[in-house]
């Protein structure tokens, strides 16, 4: 492997090599060169820096390229603290390393938005490090006190204005130790972070040279489809393997527990072979499974006794109390990631060792499935993560690397799994679909006093991490209400775990994609009934001067809210908090007789911390709104006979072209530590569209996607 | 044997002439910027062109291609003004869309070169973009327009 740097490479290098690992309680940092070659290095290393003798400088990121910029934005951090010249950034992806897992949630992972708000600190500790010790380098060559340089460009600058390239420093600055506490720059000092980049991987994408998981091979390799049931619980009765291996190309049809695997040497041949199959399945476990029954299923749980996730005060005397009360019920479906690329992973076991190459969100979890099939130690399974199509939390998941890692054994040589659309509409992780009951109090002077939120949803946690659930309690389930941005003086937050087989999962903004929709529409609808505007009424109700606050001020500000609004055009907002970031956003829209929607304009307000990658954050924020109308107005998985009946885009459509509205991003300016981005910008879209055509018509929406049905007049 | 005429070039290939055009060249001659996604002709991520023209190649049979001119990503030059606009303005996300969705511009801006929004989203309302990167499709669209016309065709 390339990317890996092992042991040997380090010591041959030329190169100024800063190397990690996991040290018990901390990421030791530590500088790789000949004078070290007598010291063990503990643990197993990774490169994350090298600077060569030809001035260029490698990084080495261990997040996932779903394109959000991350590839970019990690060096950004790392060059910033380095003071190097940004035209000779490298980039590489590593292998699946300690030194890569998030130190908050100790795994290797891309999600949560997490690449760089949990690696802040180390990112920049790496580049400062190295500077110092180049700084350090050139002061003794140049007998001065290291005080007395400065860095710029790529090179350490002597007081009379001489200078020498970090290259040519890195031959002696190999002799020093790597400082454990380099100083950091002060942000008022940046001039790389917060400035415009071209993200480096976009020049492949366009020339079309990415290779993508499905895209990958290795000689020797041959493309497996495996056939999934179609229902809950259904196992394969026949299928006709004599079929499938008439077909050119087919080699092995393998069964795989309760699927069957059809491999052969090229991909279109696997699919063939795979439909000759002509397979009978059994029933499934839930025959009677369908999108009535499901919602039924989820109304008959929301008047189950519930679990409290949170309570504050006495909601239950506070509503008795209240000048008047107002209760209302939402409803969220089904929905599926889509993502681009279908699900696929390539793997090849051998007696010593297995190597895994896959477009996955989860690092860590892959190398300890794959390790676990072939018996093999983890430091013998290299995980090489390759770019994504998409992912949009789905691609930790790790039925492909089961059925990869399974089949190159049997079939000993190396295996492309690939699912084709239907299967990844069929074998999804949904986000959860969700039912819930709000009932709030106002006093007299139209302010909430009482807000009492029961939530009836499928527990993603429960499968994924079940050491969060406590209590009954999935706290994804309920995010966004626990930590709901108002401060209500009684609250109550309870959750009734919803038990269906429809497999769920992490989706875009997790539990704050699904809640703030609720959250915030019902927000509106008390403003309403209080009868004053919505941002103001939000506002009476957050702490002044808060995040959430200045954030939903600054979109006010921005969107011109409370000046006249064109002739038919209503607005609307919504806000959330999540992911350590605010984010805030106003709809205009207008609606037509016939209850045609029709999006204006979207303006998002956006607080993320420092803005690391300002033009990478922009592109999330319009990504943000896009698939928020996209599940505002279209999407929603459809089950029938015990298992989905969803198959392609033709039934699951997605916000095309002419749906998309102009799109205004407002970035905060502050130097707090990094939120999330990909995430935040997202929840608050459907609730700001739905206010808003509340606003136009009259009509509350609440239900998604929204139901036109509602908004024909007449 | 079939032969084909990529990008320029006459590639033979022994495959079943009813083989969709999209696995042809991604199984066979390893041109893997054509897309699969959908295989319906639903998402247009494996468009290439055709005699200039973009095809869903998932729907495209081989045999029905045989004296055609196909195109993909890799035959335009880099500088093409797609190619230079959709740098410029940033557009992929993931990526995995982005060719057939160039090619299709390609194709619309010969027959269109000088689009109005409207006459934009009409002609790309049928692909897909997962990732959301439409806004600055759009953008790049316009700037690839100007681009043209500025080269004078
Ligand atoms: S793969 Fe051909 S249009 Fe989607
Ligand atoms: S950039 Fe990812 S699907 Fe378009």
């Amino acid at each position: 492997m390339k990317s890996q740097m092992t042991r040997r490479d380090f010591l041959k290098k030329s190169s100024l090599v800063i190397a990690a690992a996991a040290l018990p309680g901390r990421m030791g940092l530590f500088n790789v060169s000949p004078v070290l070659a007598g010291v063990d290095i503990p643990f197993k290393p990774h490169a994350f820096l090298e600077i060569a003798a030809d001035d260029t400088i490698t990084v080495w990121v261990g997040q996932t390229n779903l394109g959000q910029g991350t590839h970019t934005g990690i060096p950004m951090i790392i060059a910033e603290e380095l003071d190097a010249d940004w035209e000779k950034m490298r980039v590489k992806m590593a292998l699946a390393a300690e030194p890569f897992k998030s130190p908050v949630w100790h795994m290797q992972a891309t999600g949560g938005s997490s690449s760089i708000r949990h690696r802040w600190d180390l990112l920049r500790k790496v580049g400062a490090a190295a500077r110092l010790m180049l700084v350090e380098t050139a002061a003794e060559q140049w007998k001065i006190p290291a005080e007395k340089c400065a860095t710029k460009d790529g090179k350490v600058i002597h007081p009379d204005g001489r200078g020498l390239t970090f290259g040519q420093l890195v031959e002696a600055a190999r002799k020093q130790p790597v400082p454990e506490h380099p100083p950091l720059k002060n942000p008022k000092d940046y001039r790389i972070i917060g400035t415009q980049r071209e993200r480096m991987d976009i020049p492949d994408k366009v020339m079309g040279k990415t290779v993508f998981g499905f895209d990958f091979t290795i000689p020797g390799m041959c493309v497996a489809v495996v056939a999934r049931p179609p229902y809950y619980g259904a196992s394969f009765q026949s299928y006709d393997k004599k079929a499938a291996m008439a077909v050119k190309g087919v080699i092995k049809v393998a069964p795989l527990g309760n699927r069957i695997a059809v491999c052969a040497e090229t991909t279109h041949a696997a699919m063939i072979g795979r439909n000759a199959l002509d397979i009978r399945w059994s029933k499934g476990s839930h025959p009677d499974l369908n999108d009535d029954a499901l919602d039924a299923l989820f109304k008959e749980h929301l008047e189950k006794p519930a679990s409290v996730a949170k309570t504050g005060g006495d909601v239950k005397k506070a509503l008795v109390e209240a000048a008047r009360t107002i209760e209302q019920s939402y409803k969220l479906p089904y929905i599926s990631h889509a993502q681009a690329e279908p699900i696929n992973c390539t793997a090849h076991v051998e007696k010593e060792r297995c190597r895994v190459w896959i477009p996955t969100q989860g690092q860590t979890a892959t190398q300890l499935t794959a390790s676990q099939l072939t018996g093999l130690p983890l430091e013998k399974v290299e995980v090489m993560t390759l770019p994504a199509g998409g992912g949009f939390g789905l691609r930790g998941e790790q039925d492909p690397v089961e059925d990869s890692v399974l089949l190159s054994k049997t079939l000993n040589r190396p295996v492309k799994v690939i699912w084709s659309r239907k299967d990844d509409f069929a074998n999804d992780r949904f986000r959860p679909a969700s039912q819930c009951n709000i009932k709030a109090g106002l006093d007299k002077d139209g302010r909430v006093i009482a807000w009492s939120h029961t939530v009836a949803a499928p527990s993603v946690m429960s499968r994924l991490m079940p050491d969060y659930v406590k209590d009954g309690i999935d706290p994804d389930a309920v995010s966004g209400i626990t930590d709901i941005p108002y401060s209500f003086p009684n609250l109550l937050v309870s959750y009734v775990k919803v038990d269906s087989p429809v497999t769920v999962g992490f989706w875009r903004s997790v539990g704050y994609s699904v809640n703030a929709f609720t959250v915030e529409s019902f927000m509106d609808e008390l403003a309403h009934a209080a009868g004053k505007d919505p941002v103001q009424f939000r506002l009476d109700h957050m702490e002044k001067d808060g995040r959430p606050y200045n954030i939903l001020s600054l979109l006010a500000e921005k969107s011109a809210w409370g000046t006249p609004v064109p002739e038919g055009r209503a607005r609307g907002v919504a806000v959330t908090s999540c992911f350590e970031s605010f984010a805030a956003h106003m709809a205009e829209v207008s609606v037509n007789e016939k209850g045609k929607i029709t999006v204006h304009k979207m303006v998002c307000a956006l607080d993320c911390g420092i803005a690391v990658y300002p033009d990478a954050i922009r592109a999330q924020a319009e990504a943000g709104v896009v698939m928020g109308l996209s599940t505002a107005f279209h999407e929603k998985v459809r089950f029938e006979n015990g298992g989905v009946k969803t198959a392609n885009y033709d039934d699951y459509p997605v916000l095309t072209m002419s749906e998309v509205p102009e799109i205004e991003v407002h970035i905060a300016r502050n130097t707090l530590n990094p939120g999330g981005v990909g995430e935040p910008v997202f929840p608050s879209v459907a609730p700001a569209v739905a206010n808003a055509v509340f606003k136009a018509t009259g009509v509350r929406l609440r239900e998604l996607p929204f139901k036109r049905e509602l908004l024909i007049k007449g | 044997m079939i032969v084909l005429n990529v990008n320029g070039i006459k590639r033979q290939v022994d495959e079943d002439p009813d083989t969709p055009l999209l696995w042809v060249l991604r199984d066979n001659l390893g041109i893997t910027s054509v897309k699969y996604t959908c295989g319906i002709a639903e998402c247009g991520m494996c468009t290439v062109l055709i005699d200039g023209e973009a095809q869903r190649s998932c729907v495209v049979y081989v045999k029905d291609v045989l004296g055609s001119k196909i195109t993909t990503i890799e035959g335009l030059p880099e500088n093409h003004p797609v190619k230079v606009a959709w740098i410029e303005r940033q557009v992929p996300q993931c990526g995995y869309c982005q060719p057939g969705i160039m090619l299709q511009t390609v194709d619309f801006l010969s027959r269109n070169p000088n689009p109005t929004e409207k006459q934009i989203n009409d002609a790309m309302d049928n692909v897909i973009c997962r990732c959301g990167t439409h806004p600055r499709i759009k953008k790049a669209i316009q700037m690839a327009a100007e681009m043209t016309a500025r080269q004078g065709g």
